[in-house]
């Protein structure tokens, strides 16, 4: 196995782990955070998947910056949500949600 | 006149189509509501000379193709256009005008809301533009992503712990749904070393349908398939009107636009029968259940967005329908035009139905007797924008459901004519519910607010293009052909 293909099966590993957190729980921070996880495991598949031929491709590095600036807003914004809600309502999670599940 | 038309095609109108919205945004941010009030008009007015200039120039010259900043494929960003996004991005600057005018007087200059309102709505209209401009795949990623998390923004205009948590569930299923096309998008760069949409296709195996499936389910959330549909209702019936016009006239189109493009350009070799067959499956119990819900909504707004949830489905009728040579054409046409006559028949719904909420002073269906009366021309508007969704002639969504009739007929598929035809009966049930109820006699009780002109009138407007696509289909058509993946005509 090459280290490419083994960054790329580790990143669907990871993002299988953030999927099942991410339906699994049901408070948002946790929700958020196996978002962040999910698009850590999408990132590893893209920079590693695209290194089979030996050689570094440049072209993923630059997809993956800007998907971390996407990402990091997109949890800027969700934390901010999540905080109104909280203000709101008092609660972390969505309505109909239990905590426990 | 022939000044004005061999100047409009002579212009590349391309960037003119992704700068003013975006400048107007991040001046609306920074210079505050007052300004973006003044700015909203000229713009808007901009965006829909550029989207016609373009759609006449891609008619008579073709698919347009422009480099970003003068830098090519490989290495910069290349825009394109053939009929197919002229035609969404015509929608998306008329629907955006109606949709400003009404907001310059549904939010009043000191409204809260109406800070975030103008530079939000500016980025949702930029990001959709560059999504039907984009031609590589991580490029729509991003225009996704832009477009998603304006729109959960605007859905959180609406104060309170409901709207906050209808935002939350709308973020928190919009970013599921690009992370799933993300990994796609990974997959295929892994696989292909590409990610250009022209000249790239996937072969018949299973990484093929893994990266399918994958993309499938991610814009089939994102545009609110059944049965992941949960988070549109809170959202688009809890935003403020012009919010929730926006939402349910557009940003949905959006992904459904990307999936048509996937399935159609890079999938078409890996495609089986099966798969085409359970999204129409899909479709199916999307028009049943989403008017069956419709039916037991007592809010009026609740209601029109579990018409949105029905209407999805004829969207994806289209899938089984293209899948055999005789009649893609006329399902490809169709799912379109469906599109097309959704967007304008359903902004005019919502519009209207925000001026009736003004009026009455809330929502609940039972207790709108009366408004027909007060506001005849609206109760109008409503008829008519119902007409185009029930799809009777001779409106948009008669000519989307004929088309689609047609490539059933030809392809021999008779099951899903009788989905449209129980789905049409149902949306009549539905929306004759409201209409019936308008038309009854004053409650003793209520008192009317006359709501501003600009409210009813922006939405007739928008009633009357969802009423003309049915009268000049030949020359949409004409232009939907231009760079279309099925060409040939059918007999």
């Amino acid at each position: 196995m090459t280290g490419g293909l083994f960054y790329a099966i580790t990143g669907v590993l990871l993002f299988c782990l953030g999927l099942y957190g991410f339906i699994q729980h049901a408070h948002l921070l946790r929700r958020i955070l196996a978002f962040n996880i999910m698009g850590s495991g999408c990132f590893l598949v893209l920079v590693g998947l695209a290194q089979r031929g030996g050689q570094v491709d440049p072209v993923p590095h630059a997809l993956v910056l800007t998907g971390i600036v996407v990402a990091v807003s997109a949890t800027a914004f969700a934390l901010i949500l999540m905080r109104q809600l909280y203000v709101e309502s008092g609660h972390c999670t969505l309505p109909g949600e239990d905590e426990e599940s | 006149m022939s000044h004005l038309h061999a100047w409009l095609v002579a212009v590349d109108w391309i960037p003119w189509l992704l700068g003013p919205p975006l400048a107007h945004a991040t001046l609306a941010f920074l210079l505050g509501p007052r300004l973006a009030r003044l700015l909203a008009l000229p713009v808007l007015v901009l965006g829909l000379v550029a989207a016609s200039g373009l759609a006449l120039r891609v008619l008579e010259l073709g698919p347009q193709v422009h480099a970003l900043g003068g830098w090519g494929a490989p290495l910069g960003i290349e825009l394109y256009a053939d009929g197919l996004a002229a035609l969404m991005l015509w929608m998306t600057a008329a629907i955006g005008l109606a949709v400003g005018c009404y907001s310059l007087a549904f939010f009043s200059a000191d409204d809260r809301r109406g800070t975030y309102f103008w530079p939000l709505a500016a980025f949702l209209i930029g990001a959709m533009n560059a999504l039907y401009l984009s031609a590589d795949l991580f490029n729509l990623y991003v225009t996704l992503e832009l477009m998603g998390l304006a729109a959960v923004g605007l859905v959180a205009l609406s104060s309170g712990a409901a709207a906050l948590a209808a935002a939350l569930r709308y973020l928190l299923a919009a970013l599921l749904g690009s992370l799933l096309y993300l990994l796609g998008v990974a997959l295929v760069y892994g696989n292909q070393g590409s990610l250009a949409l022209a000249g790239l296709s996937l072969e018949a195996n299973l990484l093929s349908s893994l990266i399918i499936a994958l993309m499938t389910l991610g814009l089939a959330i994102k545009t609110a398939l059944f049965p992941l549909h949960f988070w549109l209702p809170p959202a688009h019936g809890g935003a403020p009107a012009p919010v929730s016009a926006l939402l349910s006239a557009l940003v949905i189109k959006a992904s459904f636009y990307l999936l048509l493009r996937l399935w159609f350009e890079l999938f078409l070799p890996a495609i089986n029968l099966p798969a085409a067959q359970f999204l129409g499956l899909l479709g199916a119990g999307a028009i049943l259940w989403g008017s069956w819900l419709a039916l037991q909504q007592r809010e009026l707004k609740m209601l029109v967005a579990y018409s949105t949830v029905a209407q999805v489905g004829y969207l994806f009728l289209l899938f089984p329908l293209a899948s055999f040579a005789p009649g893609a054409e006329a399902a490809w046409n169709g799912g379109v035009y469906h599109a097309l006559s959704h967007g304008f028949a359903k902004a005019a719904m919502f519009l209207v139905a925000g001026a009736m909420l003004f009026a009455a002073g809330h929502g609940e269906i039972r207790r709108l007797g009366g408004l027909g009366q007060q506001l005849p021309l609206g109760m109008f508007t409503f008829a008519l924008a119902s007409v185009s969704l029930m799809g009777l002639p001779p409106s948009g969504g008669f000519i989307a459901k004929w088309l689609l009739l047609e490539a059933a007929l030809a392809s021999g598929q008779w099951w899903w004519i009788l989905v449209m035809m129980v789905g049409g009966l149902l949306s009549a049930a539905y929306l004759f519910r409201v209409l019936r109820q308008a038309f009854l006699p004053t409650p003793a009780d209520t008192r009317f607010r006359r709501p501003p002109a600009m409210l009813v009138g922006s939405a007739f407007l928008l009633s009357l293009v969802a009423l003309g696509l049915g009268l000049w289909a030949n020359g949409t058509l004409a232009l939907l052909r231009v760079g279309a993946p099925f060409t040939e005509m059918t007999p």
